[in-house]
C-alpha cells in the first residue's frame, strides 16, 4: 500500500480500462447478457422460483405433521421426498445462489468500483450452468419414482437403497448430477467474484475501505471454492456406487433378505466429506448476511460501523475456523470420542469472533440516529434471531448435551433459526434496501411493514415451539408421530399450531412477491440515493446503473464506506468518492 | 498490464500490520499478477482440494479394507522379453508427462520472446506428449479390463482397488485431455498471430496476450504435479 499525503492525493491507475462486450441485440442484452447486473437478476429470479417450490414442500410437510392422517396423498415416501428436496433447495439452490450469485454479482462490481466482473463471459456461463442444475433438479420431480427421499444430507447406505424413495430409481442420480452441475457453475462465478475483489478495485479502494458486504461475500466465496470440492467428490463417488456398483460408501449389507453386491465401503467417509463441505456451507450463507447486515445497520442508524477492523478480522477468523469444526455434526456417528472433544472445542471457539460481531452491531446502534425503515427492521430482527439460534448452538456443540438432543426437533429449530430464518431476514432487508437501485423505485412501505411483522413474529411462532418439542424427545424426520407415548395431546396441538403459522408466514411471502412485481411500475420514484448512503453503488450517474456502471470515468475513492454523521460535514453522510477533509472521521488509519 | 508506479513514500507499519497493509493495498492485492493469472491460480487451489479429497478417500478405503489390497507392482507389470517388469508402463507415462512440462516451460519462454513459430511448435509438442500419455493410459485401462478388473471388483483382492483406480486416473486423464484440447486452441492462436494483432476472442471478445501461454502452462504443470502424487500414493505405495 502506498500511503500518500495529503489524504486526498489520487493514486495512479494500475490497470487500464477493462474491455466490455457491448450487446448488439435484445438477446445479448437481456438473455445471454454478460452484464453482472443482469446475471444477478437472472440468478435471483431463478433462485426465488425454485425457492417457492421449497416453500410449498414445507407446507406439505406441515400439513402432514400438523394434521396426521388427514391427507392421504402424503405417504411416508412422499414426506421423505418433501423433506429432502425442501432442505437441499433451500440451502444450496436458494440461499447459496441468491447470496453469492445474486447479491454477489450485483454488488461486488458496483461496490468496489469496477465496470463489471473481470471475466463477464465466464460469469454468464456460470448462470446458465446453474440454471441447468436447477432444471435437472426439477426434472427429478417428474422422473419415475420421484425425487430422492434420502434426507438433505443424502447419507449412504440408505440413500441408494430400495427402501428409500428414488434410491433405486432416478431420484438420487438426478440429485447428484444436479449438485455436480451446481458446483461447476458456481466455480465459474466464484472465481470471478474473488478475482474482482482482489484485483479489480478502483483507485483508492484498498481492501480496508471495502464495505463489509463485499468482505462477507468475498470470504464466503473463497470458502465455497474450498468446501464445494469435498461435496463434488462425495457426489461423484456416490454416483459411482449407485450407477456402477462400486463400494466407496457401501458396506456389506443385507436388503430385504438379499445380500447386496457391495462390500467394504465406509458410510462414515461420506459423512466426513459431506460435512467438510456442509459446515463451511453454514457460514457461506451466514457471512454474506453478516456483511450485508453491517451495512444496513450503519446506513440506517447514520453511524459508522463500530470496530471495522475487528469486523473484518472476525469474518476471516470465522471463515478459517469453520473448516475445522465439521465433525460436530457427527457426534452420534460412532467416531472416536477424542474427535468429539476436539471438534467441540473448535466449535465453541467460533463463538468468540461471532460474539465480537454481535457486540459491534449493537454498539453501532448505541446512540445512533436510528431510522426504523424496513431494511433496519429486518436487520434488527436478524440480530435477535441470530443470537437466539446461536445460543442453541452452544447446546448442540457440546457432545454430552448433543447426544440426547441429536435427531430431535430441537436440531430442526436450531438450524432453522440460525441458518434459515436469520439469513432470510437479511435477504429481505437487503432486497428492500437495494431494490431502489435495481429498479429505480421504492418497494411499497405498508406492504413491506406487513410482510416484516408477519414474517418476523411468525417465524418465532413456528420455530420456538420446536425447541420444546425437541426437549420432549420428539424425533425429526418422522412422517407419523401419532402412536408415540411421548407425543402428548399438547404436543399434537402445538404441531397443529406450528402448521397454521407456517401457512400464514408463507402467505406473507406472497404479499412480498406481489410487492416486488407491483412496485416495478407503481412504486415511488427512488432517485439515485434514497437512503443517503456512502457506498459507491449509490453514486452511479444513472439509476438503475447502465452497462459499465459508472459512465465515462470510474469513481475515485477517498474514504472508507462508513463516514456517517461526521462532525463538521454539511450532510450526515459523505460518499466514498467525495474528496476533502470534513472533520474527525473514524476511519482506521 | 502496466507495472505499479509509486508516487508517495512507502509508510509501512512493522510486522503483521505491515503484511496486512501490503495485502490490502490499493486496487490490487497482487501487484504484478494479471486477472487471468490470478483466476487460474485460485482455480488450481480449488482443484487441489478436489484431488486432495479423491486421494484421501482412496487412502481411507485402502486402510480400512479387511481384504488384502492387490500389489501394484504385480498388477502394473508388463511382460517384456520374457520377464515381468514392474511399473514399466507407469514409469514411461510419468517420463512422458514430466517431459511435456519441460516443453511447456520452453513454449512459455519463447512466447514472451514473441517467437510465434517456436512457441506454437513447442505447445503442439506438449499436446502430443499429453495425448501420448492419455493413449498409454487407455492401453493400461484396456489391459486391466481384459484381466478382469472392474470398478466393482477384481480377481486379486479389495473391490475398492478398481474403483479408486478408474476414478482417480479417469479424473486425472480427463484433466490431461482438456489440457490437450486447450493447448491446441492456444497454439492455433499463437500460430495465427492473434496475440500480436490483438484479435478478439470468438466467445469472450477479449483480446488475448502472450501471457495466455503462461496461464495455459500453469494448468499443465498443475496436472503434472497431481500425477506425481497419484504415482506416489497409488502406484508406489
Amino acid at each position: 500500500m502506498v500511503d500518500v499525503t495529503p489524504a486526498d492525493a489520487v493514486p495512479p491507475a494500475e490497470v487500464g480500462e477493462m474491455e466490455l462486450y457491448h450487446p448488439h441485440s435484445w438477446w445479448t442484452k437481456y438473455v445471454f447478457s454478460q452484464d453482472a447486473k443482469v446475471i444477478a437478476v437472472q440468478y435471483s429470479a431463478t433462485a426465488t422460483a425454485i425457492g417457492l417450490v421449497a416453500l410449498v414442500l414445507s407446507w406439505l410437510m406441515r400439513l402432514q405433521l400438523g394434521f396426521p392422517g388427514t391427507f392421504d396423498f402424503i405417504t411416508p415416501e412422499a414426506y421423505y421426498q418433501f423433506i429432502t428436496m425442501h432442505g437441499m433447495i433451500m440451502v444450496i439452490y436458494l440461499l447459496t445462489a441468491l447470496f453469492l450469485g445474486g447479491f454477489g454479482n450485483y454488488l461486488i462490481p458496483l461496490m468496489v468500483g469496477a465496470r463489471d466482473m473481470v471475466f463477464p463471459y465466464v460469469n454468464m456461463l456460470s448462470y446458465w450452468v446453474y440454471l441447468l442444475a436447477v432444471l435437472v433438479l426439477v426434472l427429478s420431480f417428474f422422473a419415475p419414482g420421484g425425487p430422492t427421499g434420502a434426507g438433505w444430507t443424502l447419507y449412504p447406505p440408505q440413500a441408494i437403497m430400495t427402501g428409500t424413495p428414488g434410491g433405486q430409481d432416478w431420484g438420487i442420480i438426478l440429485m447428484l448430477s444436479s449438485l455436480i452441475l451446481f458446483i461447476i457453475g458456481f466455480t465459474m462465478g466464484g472465481l470471478n467474484y474473488v478475482v474482482t475483489v482482489l484485483q479489480g478495485r478502483t483507485r483508492g479502494m484498498t481492501l480496508m475501505r471495502l464495505p463489509l458486504t463485499v468482505w462477507g461475500i468475498f470470504t464466503a466465496t473463497v470458502m465455497a471454492l474450498l468446501a464445494f470440492p469435498a461435496l463434488f467428490v462425495a457426489c461423484v463417488m456416490m454416483l459411482l456406487d449407485r450407477a456402477l456398483g462400486t463400494s466407496f460408501f457401501m458396506p456389506a449389507i443385507v436388503e430385504m433378505g438379499q445380500q447386496l453386491q457391495h462390500n467394504g465401503g465406509s458410510p462414515i467417509l461420506f459423512q466426513h466429506l459431506f460435512w467438510f463441505f456442509g459446515h463451511p456451507e453454514v457460514y457461506i450463507v451466514a457471512l454474506p448476511a453478516f456483511g450485508i447486515v453491517s451495512d444496513l445497520i450503519s446506513t440506517h442508524a447514520r453511524k459508522n460501523i463500530f470496530g471495522y477492523r475487528m469486523m473484518v478480522w472476525a469474518i476471516i477468523a470465522i471463515g478459517a475456523l469453520s473448516f475445522v469444526v465439521w465433525a460436530h455434526h457427527m457426534y452420534v456417528s460412532g467416531m472416536h470420542p477424542y474427535f468429539g472433544f476436539f471438534f467441540a472445542t473448535t466449535t465453541l471457539i467460533i463463538a468468540i469472533p461471532t460474539a465480537i460481531k454481535v457486540y459491534n452491531w449493537v454498539l453501532t446502534l448505541w446512540r445512533g440516529d436510528i431510522h426504523l425503515t424496513i431494511p433496519m427492521l429486518f436487520a434488527l430482527a436478524f440480530i435477535v434471531t441470530f443470537v437466539n439460534g446461536g445460543l442453541t448452538g452452544l447446546f448442540l456443540g457440546n457432545v454430552v448435551v448433543d447426544v440426547p438432543l441429536s435427531d430431535t426437533m430441537f436440531v430442526v429449530a436450531h438450524f432453522h433459526m440460525v441458518m434459515g430464518v436469520a439469513p432470510i431476514l437479511v435477504i429481505f432487508g437487503a432486497i428492500y434496501h437495494w431494490y431502489p437501485k435495481v429498479t429505480g423505485r421504492m418497494l411499497d412501505e405498508t406492504l413491506g411493514r406487513f410482510h416484516f411483522w408477519v414474517t418476523f413474529l411468525g417465524a418465532y411462532l413456528i420455530f420456538f415451539p420446536m425447541h420444546y418439542l425437541g426437549l420432549m424427545g420428539i424425533p425429526r424426520r418422522y412422517a407419523e408421530l401419532t402412536d408415540m407415548t411421548i407425543m402428548t395431546e399438547s404436543a399434537h396441538h402445538l404441531n397443529s399450531f406450528i402448521s397454521i403459522m407456517a401457512f400464514i408466514v408463507g402467505f406473507a411471502q406472497m404479499v412480498f412477491l406481489f410487492n416486488l412485481i407491483w412496485s416495478i411500475r407503481h412504486g415511488r420514484e427512488a432517485g439515485g440515493n434514497p437512503w443517503r448512503a456512502t457506498t459507491l453503488e449509490w453514486q452511479t450517474p444513472e439509476t438503475p446503473p447502465a452497462h459499465g456502471n459508472f459512465g465515462k470515468e470510474l469513481p475515485i475513492v477517498y474514504r472508507w464506506a462508513y463516514d456517517y454523521s461526521v462532525p463538521g460535514a454539511k450532510e450526515d453522510f459523505i460518499p466514498q468518492n467525495v474528496p476533502g477533509t470534513f472533520g474527525p472521521s473514524r476511519e482506521p488509519a | 498490464m502496466a507495472e505499479t508506479t509509486h508516487t508517495g513514500q512507502l509508510n509501512r507499519p512493522d510486522g503483521w500490520r505491515g503484511i496486512a497493509a501490503d495485502w490490502a493495498s490499493d486496487q490490487r492485492a497482487f501487484k504484478n499478477v494479471s486477472w487471468g493469472k490470478a483466476m487460474m491460480w485460485i482455480f488450481l487451489l480449488s482443484d487441489t482440494f478436489i484431488f486432495g479429497c479423491f486421494l484421501l478417500s482412496y487412502m481411507t478405503a485402502r486402510m480400512s479394507t479387511r481384504v488384502p489390497w492387490p500389489n501394484p507392482s504385480e498388477v502394473f507389470a508388463l511382460r517384456i522379453g520374457g520377464s515381468e517388469i514392474p511399473l514399466i508402463l507407469i514409469a514411461i507415462m510419468t517420463f512422458v508427462l514430466i517431459s511435456s512440462s519441460g516443453t511447456m516451460a520452453m513454449a512459455v519462454n519463447f512466447g514472451y520472446r514473441r517467437d510465434r513459430r517456436k512457441t506454437a511448435i513447442l505447445m503442439l509438442l506438449t499436446a502430443a506428449l499429453g495425448a501420448t500419455f492419455v493413449g498409454m493410459q487407455a492401453f493400461e485401462w484396456t489391459k486391466l479390463i481384459t484381466e478382469g478388473v472392474r470398478p466393482w471388483g477384481n480377481p486379486w483382492g479389495a473391490a475398492q482397488f478398481g474403483s479408486c483406480f478408474f476414478m482417480i486416473t479417469g479424473f486425472h486423464g480427463t484433466h490431461v485431455t482438456i489440457g490437450v484440447i486447450f493447448l491446441i486452441i492456444v497454439a492455433r492462436k499463437v500460430w495465427r498471430g492473434d496475440f500480436d494483432i490483438g484479435r478478439p476472442g470468438f466467445f469472450t471478445s477479449r483480446r488475448g496476450r502472450y501471457e495466455n501461454v503462461e496461464i495455459m502452462g500453469l494448468y499443465w504443470h498443475f496436472v503434472d504435479l497431481v500425477w506425481v502424487f497419484i504415482f506416489a500414493f497409488f502406484y508406489l505405495w
